[in-house]
This record gives structure tokens, sequence and C-alpha cells, in this order.
């Protein structure tokens, strides 16, 4: 049997991590699953746990004039009811989970999941979000885009936790979310696609666009979005087909059981044009 | 060994066991309450839901650990309560129960529905049990029994 820490505070949680590693658990729909073993067995965790799910300090979200600030702890549900939740991301959780994992699982969660089918990235890396970092050494932050760096993997030490997602207050005049999966609700998504622009005046102040399951991690590229601010609408629309051609190295998805990877491709470009189109 | 403090059905319970052991294996195993029942196991069909502090959770997605301090109702507890009566005569009314499997956990979606929003569109209804699979394909008569229960038990939620 490994061992498990349950932690009530913060502290304590840094604590156990500095003794040892341990594999984190907050919710638990991802970690139970991935680590399932038979009916009426415990989970078959390879090493100590940590149980950060009932630290209360870590379950909160707050604001300031320019950040949101959600905590490690703070469920999808308690997230997708607040009116400090950004809409691109209340989009996505609407659609990306039932209410039963919503009311157990975090985005702390899904951050760490590290998964490029994870829908709740696509606002997160669209909207620049930083994670917080914690040890008992030092408290870091960085943008969740540079924390995952592939399936799976993450930046994270084995004495460290995420303890907070900071996302940046902005406006934007369009926001879409377009999950493709086999049924409605509570299904993984064969691929998502987050659109984000703030048009002003007719003129593209801000555009980004972020493609899930498409590549080992979501896919975004600043570089691509920078070359079309300043246009117009019309001028924008006018280039859409350049716009695809700048996107088109960037995806590529792979076959497995939900989807192929031609499907994906061209379902990505036909989403990335839809929204052009639609500014 | 932990030892795990939590109420089930209203009563204090303490256990010592693995805390890495599901939710759903306790509750059948060791308390003997078979209404959650495992479907698929991975927190996908809500055959195992369960009520945690209200909400409705798949026992077999939560680990005992983070049930310590916590407030557990299966469909045995909730089936002593108002709501659950109305909810249970709505089903009958409607032919909402085929085989009876996912029936437990459907009841308890509903549960959750409602007492967040006591009168929901249809729309909302459906996303309400986007959690839970009825193999029987029963859904349009499950989403009636809901609006029944919904109208007859106007002011319980």
């Amino acid at each position: 049997m490994v061992k498990s820490v349950i932690a009530k505070t913060h502290q304590q949680a840094l604590q156990a991590l500095h003794d040892r590693p341990h594999a984190i658990v907050a919710g638990g729909t991802d970690m139970l699953i991935q680590n399932r073993s038979h009916t009426g067995m415990a989970i078959g965790y390879k090493k100590s746990v940590l149980y950060i799910n009932l630290i209360e300090s870590l379950n909160y979200i707050r604001d300031d004039e320019n950040h949101i600030y959600i905590g490690a702890n703070t469920r999808l549900e308690t997230i997708l009811r607040s009116n400090k939740t950004p809409a691109i991301l209340k989009k996505i959780i609407y659609e990306m989970a039932s209410p039963a994992i919503r009311y157990t699982a975090t985005l702390a969660g899904n951050i760490a999941n590290a998964s490029p089918a994870g829908d709740s990235l696509l606002a997160l890396y669209a909207m620049d979000s930083l994670v917080e970092i914690q040890s008992v050494k030092q408290t870091r932050k960085l943008l969740v885009s540079d924390f995952i760096q592939g399936v799976r993997k993450i930046d994270l030490s084995s004495d460290e936790m995420i303890t907070e997602i900071i996302i940046p207050k902005e406006q934007f005049t369009c926001v879409s979310f377009k999950k493709v999966a086999p049924r409605q609700s509570d299904a993984i998504s064969k691929l998502s696609f987050a659109g984000l622009a703030r048009v002003k005046n007719g003129i593209i102040e801000d555009i980004r666009i972020a493609l899930g399951a498409v590549f080992i991690t979501v896919v975004r590229h600043r570089e691509i979005e920078e070359k079309y601010l300043g246009s117009t609408i019309d001028a924008i629309k006018d280039q859409a087909d350049n716009i695809l051609k700048d996107f088109d190295p960037y995806i590529k998805p792979i076959d497995d059981q939900r989807s192929n990877r031609h499907y994906r491709k061209q379902v990505a470009l036909n989403l990335i044009k839809d929204f052009i189109i639609q500014l | 060994m932990t030892m795990i403090n939590f109420k089930l059905n209203g009563i204090k319970k303490t256990i010592e066991t693995d805390p890495n052991r599901r939710l759903l294996d306790v509750i059948r195993e060791d308390f003997k309450l078979t209404g959650p029942k495992e479907g698929c196991g991975e927190g996908e069909c809500g055959a195992c839901a369960v009520l945690m502090n209200g909400h409705i959770v798949n026992s077999c997605s939560v680990p005992l650990a983070n049930v310590d301090e916590q407030a557990i109702v299966t469909i045995e507890g909730f089936s002593k309560t108002p709501q659950y009566e109305v909810i249970k005569d709505a089903f009958a009314e409607a032919g909402g129960v085929q085989c009876g499997f996912c029936t437990p956990g459907m009841i308890i979606a509903t549960q959750s529905l409602l007492s967040h929003n006591p009168h929901p569109s249809d729309e909302e209804i459906k996303i309400g049990l986007s959690g839970n699979l009825c193999r029987c394909t029963g859904y349009n008569l499950i989403i009636k029994a809901i609006k029944i229960a919904i109208k007859k038990g106007e002011g319980l939620w």
C-alpha cells in the first residue's frame, strides 16, 4: 500500500512535497482514472499520494483591477458560476464536462494533466494566463503555455505544486469556442478551437487563436496574430486564406481512437476560417 | 491505514482504511449500500452518482481521502426525503425507469439539478443529466419525469 498524506493546510502540503516526492491529487477525476485498478481495489498509484482537495485556503476566485486569481483547489463549477470568470473560460467549462465532474475537478488539475485535448487550456493559452508554482523554498510564476511542455509533460519539480492560476483581465468583442466531439456533453474533444478578438471602429486591435488536440500541446502562435493587428475587418477577411497558410505548418494532429489526422486538420482550418470571416 | 470521518446519509461514520480506495467501493463493500453502481468506472456514466455536500459527484472518481469531514448522501439516504418521493412518483408516472440500472444516478442528478435550479429549461435539464447514461436510451421519458417532478414538487426546492 502506498503512503498517503491528506493535507488540510497549504503549508502541510508544501512540507510533504519537501520531504519526499508525491503524486498530487486534487479532485482526482483524471488521476483516479489514469491509475485505476480492479473494481474493489485501491487506486494503483506507483508512488506516495498527496491529497490537497481539503485545503480550503486554495479554494477561491478573487480579482483586482487587472487580474483574476483562481486557487488551485477551486472547482470547475465554482469557476463556471462566478461573475469574475472570463466569457471564453465559462463557455468552455459549460461544454467540457458533466455536472458531476464539474463539482469535483479543478482547473489546476486540467493544467497539470497537460493533455493536448484539455479544453480549458485553450482559454488559458488565449488569455496569456499564468500559473503560480510554490515549494517550501520559492514561489514562481510562468505562462501556462510555458508550463506545459508536451503530452503530460510539465515544468514542475517534485517539491513543487500549482497554487494559483492568474488570468489577465481583457475585453474582447468576439469570443468563440467550438468543440468537435462525438456527442454534445461529457466527451473528449476530437479537436477544439478558441478565438478571441477586439475590434474597434472596424480595426482589429487584438486577435488570438488557440487550437486543441492538433499538436502535442495546445497551439497558439502570437507571431501570426501580430501580423494582422491593425488590419481592417475587410482586409483580414480578404487575408483568410493566407492566415490558414500561416497556421498550416503548426497543425500536426495524430490518428487515434477519437479521430484521424486528416479530419482534424481540415476541421481546424475550417474553424479558423469561419472565425475570421465572421469577425 | 488512515482514519476517515464523514457523514453518510446523515450519520457520522469513522472508518480506518486505505484512503486510496474509491468512495464507491467503500459505500458498497464496507457499508453495504448497493444503490450506487459501477457502470463505466471512469466518471462517464453516472451510475455511481452520490451527493457530496449536496452536489452530484461520481463516487467511482472520488478517493476516500477527499471525503474526510464531508457529507455523503446515497440514494438510500435520499429515499427518506420528501424530494425523493416527488421524483420517484414522477419517474413512475412518466415511465422513466426501464432496466433500472441508471435510475439511482438519474435521481441523484435530478436532485442536484433541482436543488440548484428549481425551474430548469429543457436545455438545462439535458445538461443536468449529461453525465448520466441510460443504455435503455429512455432519455425522453426521464426528461418528462423531471418536468412532472418540477410541477408537482413546486416549493420543495
